[in-house]
């Protein structure tokens, strides 16, 4: 079973439908009891970093989450804010995050002569170009699909190793990571027509 | 090279889709769900909904509605109409919209897009304005629909909700509103000039080509359009359109 970790925090019910439309066991929830019994976790996200931190504690889930991914090790799939969250802080709110991986989440800095075309919030359709090409998120995406991102913030890491793909938005950012078993997407594969269908498959797969 | 989204705005009126001039002459499409099936197919950037009689009836869109929408639509989609509380926009988020759109309520209460920008973050909360000239022949802003005017400058209160937190504005030129005779380029530009946040352009657009300009020369972040897309040749049939892939990239090439 795979559970979609509500927190609180926007969008669950579109991830929610995409896996009903494949036909995976998902549940959305935000009970400890129903958490542990996961064998995947998707954390979703819309909104604001240090909201999201303090209702994941608030909830009782940062000690769960931490065991659930850091010790079981069970596949979790974070989408915007939520791969956001596994970054050890942000500079929205100035907070520390979950830190499960070598990064950190900072604002878009867009130089002054490109501010007028490239604006932040970014909001659109845009490559990813894979860094690992074999990685089971993609297999069977063709790598000129397009997918949709909102979002003023993206991670920035000098480790190179949890790098699955990268993007251009003035300068080219991290827009998927993979470390061992945990994975996020900066845009959001739920709203990325069929090639974000197949991500999900893939993810359920795995 | 970046192409702009190109965006279908689909008004409801009693939860039917609809087409106005000028904000005025309601003409009855068809069914919402209907279109966004084909839309699905036709894989659009974007959609767009705005309930037109939301805020003059002092209510929000109908929640089982926006989760119809949801469970069909394969892209992403923002909701409009009557939004006042952080509430509505909670309920109307989790039945799966990306963004929700504010135009009434911003500017009563221009504080609320900032504590709803700070509740959801900014990504996710768009401000429209709407424009036309008043009585004296002065760009302003309106709300209720294009009835009520605000005694905003378009371009100031553009600007206001950049600084309250807002992500992306909706600029919709009301007298061009369903003419298709294109964008009114030249607001466009102002307001793409003085905020950095995303702009969509809105009114007026009948050809591709009127997008184009209004990406090329006014900087619009997308381009969107009600009439061009439900609406088919000179006697305007009903027939639900939507450029294709390689069109869309032919488009914005020049």
């Amino acid at each position: 079973m795979i559970v979609i970790v509500d927190y609180g925090m926007g969008n669950l019910r579109s991830v929610y439908n995409k896996l009903k439309r494949i036909e995976c066991d998902a549940k959305i929830s935000s009970d400890p009891e129903v958490i542990s019994k996961a064998e995947k976790i998707i954390l979703p996200g819309v909104g604001h970093f240090k909201n999201a931190m303090e209702k994941i504690k608030e909830y009782g889930l940062f000690e769960l989450l931490n065991q659930k991914v850091l010790k079981d090790k069970i596949p979790v799939l974070g989408i915007c804010l939520g791969v956001q969250l596994f970054t050890k802080k942000s500079e929205e709110g100035d907070v520390e995050g979950l830190g499960w991986i070598d990064a950190e989440t900072v604002r878009f800095s867009i130089p002054e002569h490109q501010k007028i075309r490239l604006k932040v919030p970014s909001v659109g359709w845009n490559s990813v170009s894979l860094v690992k090409t074999d990685s089971l998120l993609f297999k069977g995406i063709d790598p000129q699909e397009l997918f949709y991102f909102v979002h003023s913030y993206h991670l920035k890491s000098t480790n190179s190793s949890i790098v699955l793909g990268t993007s251009n938005y003035s300068y080219e950012f991290i827009s998927c990571i993979e470390k061992d078993n945990i994975f996020g997407t900066q845009f959001h594969p739920e709203k990325s027509q069929d090639q974000g269908m197949q991500l999900f498959k893939n993810f359920v797969k795995m | 090279m970046i192409r702009p989204r190109v965006i279908p705005i689909l008004l409801l009126k009693n939860l039917g889709l609809v087409k106005s001039v000028r904000f005025k002459n309601y003409n009855y499409i068809g069914d919402p769900i209907n279109a966004v099936k084909i839309f699905n197919d036709l894989r659009a950037d974007e959609l767009v909904f705005l309930d037109i009689m939301a805020s003059k009836e002092k209510r929000t869109i109908q929640l089982s509605f926006i989760e119809r929408v949801g469970d069909e639509c394969n892209m992403p989609f923002s909701v409009g109409g009557g939004i006042r509380t952080i509430n509505d926009i909670k309920t109307i988020l989790s039945a799966g919209a990306e963004k929700v759109i504010i135009n009434s309520y911003a500017a009563e209460n221009p504080e609320f897009i900032k504590n709803a920008a700070m509740e959801f973050g900014s990504s996710t909360i768009v401000a429209s304005i709407d424009v036309k000239n008043n009585f004296f022949g002065k760009e302003a802003t309106y709300t209720m629909g294009g009835t009520k005017s605000t005694g905003y400058n378009p371009v100031d209160f553009a600007k206001l909700m950049e600084e309250k937190g807002a992500g992306e504005l909706i600029i919709n030129s009301i007298e061009k509103d369903g003419t298709m005779e294109g964008y009114d380029l030249d607001l466009v530009k102002r307001i793409s000039e003085a905020v950095t946040i995303p702009v969509i352009a809105c009114g007026g657009a009948g050809t591709y080509e009127h997008m184009a300009n209004c990406f090329k020369d006014s900087f619009a972040s997308a381009v969107a359009a009600g009439s061009m897309f439900v609406y088919h040749g000179p006697r305007k049939a009903v027939l639900i359109n939507y450029p294709a892939k390689n069109e869309l990239l032919q488009i914005f090439s020049n």
